[in-house]
């Protein structure tokens, strides 16, 4: 794999925030290892019925576009225009004040002044000017217009695949401009003419038919399930029951994948199959949702709706009461912001109440979908579930607020409020990094590849950076999150900029504190790892 | 480039106020036409630009939030920042167009030493928007006495606290020179910043020239080289009752200060300045985050193609009775 060749110092000491005098209205991308995603490949885009499936890569001279390409994206710009009041609101208003410029984690990594969310806006705002103002039309290039050429959808691929839809900048916008939304209707529109990157489009394509991104199919997944029921059962002596696909049940639990097949997400894992059986949650999995991730979500509002729609089929078919979901950032925005509106009304199920408390989940009475830490901070204050936080006493903990739960949510104190009564060492990163100001990993939205890792190094700087001032100050090392990409990705930002950081879901340390009917002494944390310190009172 | 543009099409606006009502004497295309056709191009413009804005719906409800969402009745919601009813919207919003809110976030980020992350307040962006905006409302509100007779009693009122400092005679209004340095800081910051600098466009610089200019042709009338305001109100009054008459020997300062405002006024609709009435249909401020607890409707929601759970059985049933998973059909 192309991994940058660059290390930190190389980075570090050359980012400037000083742009050069030039013109950004002329379009131009260099294709440098280490900075781009690979583009998708043929069977991916075919299997999903997506346009012009080719083999391709960024670096080519000639995309093979399809003939009336210009026609295409003009054509789905003035569609999306008339459905979405946002894209003509934040089209025609931006003032330039330059406000979100230095709020960006791929301009504050980078400096290139393109990744200024406003530039970023402007290279679709331009065209919009050329193609669909008076003033673009009569001013031209005074107005802020230029012509839509493939140079400008190279200039789109490139920087619109270095937005992580993260939202920082619209929470320092006056007018509250997204470049979320609009990088999800530039890739959208890349998309129609078959520009867009495979770890995006394999992954929509295997959730599509598996019903998880990684692909694994049903027997896998039991194989996956029944591994951790057994190895939970070596740590803690209990062996718990995990559900798969049985109806009746009273609630459907759905994760990421990634918590049942990658690290450090399987501790996680570990964590909700010991909770739920200590609390004795009438509850199951589901292998045809097996994904609460959408990678649609990613690049077209139509494939986050096709694969959204298996939750509430799936709670349909298995009868459920109400859903509860796991550990994810994107996935809870799209549950949180679009669910509901695309896949609803979910009347088939009831409102969602916690069977352990009695705790009537109003805030989701539509939606019928609870946040697991919404879930477990209930339990908590209603000691429904003993904790011996001392067996935290090995973490020192700060907590990264995953983008989408924070801005697109707010889920901002629950997670706090389990892991203060899940572990004693808890140290909170500057204000500015923390909660709605919170910093990206770098490295989601589809952009978590290893060819991308200068780009994913560099976005999550900031990050890397807030988590190292509370290392040398607190000692912290362990990054807690919400978030399947964050678990993903950040163990390597950790150890790329700032070392001896360990990365772990909020489920773990919950796994690790709470005091099971029946347990054997545990002598590791859910890692396997001695939990030094933990009988110090 | 983009500043110069901006200067010189300011300057030949000026000029062909000079050439026109002074030196070839339009008194009545600049005194009559002109301003009535730059009110009906702003009301006829804003009055589209909001059509078509609103024909446009609001397919999702993606509010961004700044705060503790509501969930769990002993969690502290932040009732602004993260609304859940309409009255928190309204505050919210309130708080954005009053107060400019999210301005007051602003912070500037530096790389210290070439390796720490600063994140510092920076409120002069705040400071210079919320100085010009209020200054230019006041100055806006206060011409009204040129306007209408008889003075509406606000209008005194607001004169009267404007001039509170009784320096000078005319006595000097506050906002005059408020809006005279805002603007300035406004213009500076874009030319000494190179991050703004590189993202202004030639469109960022002409309104802050041609509203620069507005208020040194004000300040000049005012204080300097003063017009017969008997004569401009006679004017002004006829227009907005519709009985337009050029009174002689009004000074070509006036004509200048008309016919820049005139510009101005026309343009907004087809500019940036279009912010004004946006930022009440930004849809990720005015909505609440209630999208769990009350259903969002997508006028345009179609279907879209999905695979089914029957589709994935016939794909995997042999697999999935082979591990003991339940299937609906043997």
């Amino acid at each position: 794999m192309s991994k940058a060749k660059l290390k930190p110092e190389e980075i570090i000491g050359k980012i400037d925030y000083k742009p050069e005098k030039k013109d950004w209205l002329n379009p131009s991308v260099e294709f440098r290892r280490g900075v781009f995603n690979y583009g998708g490949v043929p069977k991916s885009v075919e299997y999903l019925k997506q346009p012009n499936p080719r083999k391709w890569e960024p670096t080519d001279n000639d995309w093979q576009l399809p003939e009336n390409w210009k026609q295409i994206i003009l054509e789905g710009l003035k569609d999306r225009l008339h459905k979405f009041r946002s894209l003509r609101i934040f089209m025609d208003i931006c003032v330039r004040c330059g406000a979100c410029a230095d709020k960006c984690h791929y301009f504050i990594g980078s400096g290139d002044p393109k990744n200024m969310p406003v530039v970023r806006a402007e290279l679709l705002r331009s065209i919009y000017r050329n193609d669909f103002t008076l003033a673009g039309k009569i001013l031209g290039k005074f107005a802020g217009a230029r012509e839509l050429t493939v140079d400008v959808i190279k200039e789109w691929f490139y920087y619109f695949f270095q937005c992580t839809q993260c939202r920082r900048c619209s929470v320092f916008c006056p007018y509250g401009i997204d470049n979320a939304e609009i990088t999800i209707l530039v890739r959208e529109l890349l998309n129609l003419i078959g520009v867009n990157i495979d770890w995006i489009i394999t992954p929509v394509a295997n959730s599509f038919r598996t019903g998880n991104h990684l692909g694994i199919q049903p027997h896998g997944f039991k194989d996956s399930i029944d591994f951790a029921v057994n190895e939970l059962e070596s740590i803690t002596g209990i062996k718990v029951d995990a559900p798969i696909n049985k109806k009746g049940a009273e609630i459907l639990f759905i994760a990421p994948s990634a918590d049942y097949f990658g690290t450090p997400h399987y501790y996680t894992l570990l964590g909700y199959l010991a909770l739920f059986h200590e609390v004795g949650l009438d509850y199951t999995w589901s292998t045809y949702a097996s994904e609460g991730g959408n990678f649609g979500s990613f690049i077209s509002h139509d494939l986050m709706k096709s694969l959204n729609a298996k939750m509430y089929a799936e709670a349909k078919r298995l009868g459920v009461k109400w859903i509860l979901g796991g550990e994810c950032g994107h996935m809870w925005r799209v549950i949180n912001q679009y669910m509901d509106t695309m896949n609803g009304p979910a009347d088939f199920l009831e409102v969602p109440v916690s069977p352990i408390t009695g705790t009537k989940f109003e805030n989701t009475r539509s939606t019928k979908m609870v946040h697991i830490c919404e879930f477990t901070a209930d339990l908590i204050k209603n000691n429904k579930i003993k904790l011996d936080k001392n067996r935290n006493n090995h973490r020192r903990i700060t907590f990264h607020d995953s983008c989408n739960p924070a801005r697109a949510m707010g889920l901002i104190e629950e997670p706090r409020y389990i892991i203060k009564n899940a572990c004693n060492y808890f140290f909170e990163m500057p204000e500015n990094t923390i909660k709605e100001q919170t910093f990206c990993c770098g490295s989601g939205a589809g952009l978590g590849t290893d060819e991308n890792f200068e780009m994913r190094m560099r976005g999550g700087l900031p990050r890397a950076n807030a988590v190292k001032y509370v290392k040398e100050k607190n000692g912290v090392n362990f990054l807690g999150c919400i978030c399947a990409i964050d678990k993903a990705t950040l163990p390597p930002l950790m150890d790329y900029w700032v070392g001896g950081v360990d990365v772990g879901g909020i489920h773990e340390l919950v796994g690790n504190a709470l005091i099971m009917k029946g347990e054997k002494e545990r002598t590791t944390d859910l890692r396997g790892e001695p939990m030094e310190g933990h009988l110090d009172a | 480039m983009n500043i110069l543009f901006s200067l010189i099409a300011v300057l030949v606006l000026i000029a062909v106020a000079i050439i026109g009502a002074g030196t070839i004497r339009l008194d009545f295309i600049f005194g009559i036409i002109i301003p009535y056709a730059a009110i009906t191009t702003f009301i006829i413009g804003i009055v589209s630009q909001v059509i078509k804005w609103a024909k446009s719906p609001v397919p999702y409800r993606i509010p961004t939030v700044a705060g503790q969402q509501k969930s769990l009745p002993w969690i502290k919601n932040s009732k602004l920042e993260n609304p859940s009813t309409t009255l928190g919207v309204i505050g919210r919003m309130a708080l954005e167009i009053l107060f400019f809110r999210t301005l007051f976030r602003n912070t500037k980020t530096e790389l210290n030493n070439g390796s720490k992350l600063v994140y510092g307040s920076n409120k002069y962006l705040w400071l210079g928007a919320i100085i010009f905006h209020w200054s230019l409302l006041i100055i806006f509100l206060r011409h009204f006495r040129i306007f209408m007779e008889p003075i509406p009693s606000f209008v005194l009122a607001l004169q009267n606290l404007d001039g509170f400092f009784q320096i000078g005679v005319p006595v000097l209004y506050v906002t005059d020179v408020l809006i005279s340095v805002a603007l300035l800081y406004l213009l500076f910051r874009r030319i000494i910043d190179p991050k703004l600098r590189y993202l202004s466009l030639a469109s960022d610089y002409f309104p802050l020239f041609l509203i620069l200019s507005i208020v040194t042709t004000g300040i000049l009338m005012r204080y300097f080289d003063r017009v017969d305001l008997v004569k401009v109100k006679e004017l002004a009054v006829g227009l907005f009752s519709f009985h337009p008459a050029v009174p002689e020997g009004i000074g070509i300062l006036f004509y200048i200060h008309l016919f820049l405002v005139s510009t101005l006024i026309a343009y907004i609709p087809f500019s940036k300045l279009l912010h004004m009435p946006g930022i009440f249909l930004s849809p990720t401020r005015n909505l609440a985050n209630n999208n769990r607890s009350k259903r969002h409707v997508n006028p345009w929601n179609y279907p879209v193609s999905v695979h089914t759970y029957a589709e994935y059985e016939d794909e995997f049933r042999e697999k999935m009775k082979d591990v003991g998973l339940p299937v609906e059909k043997e």
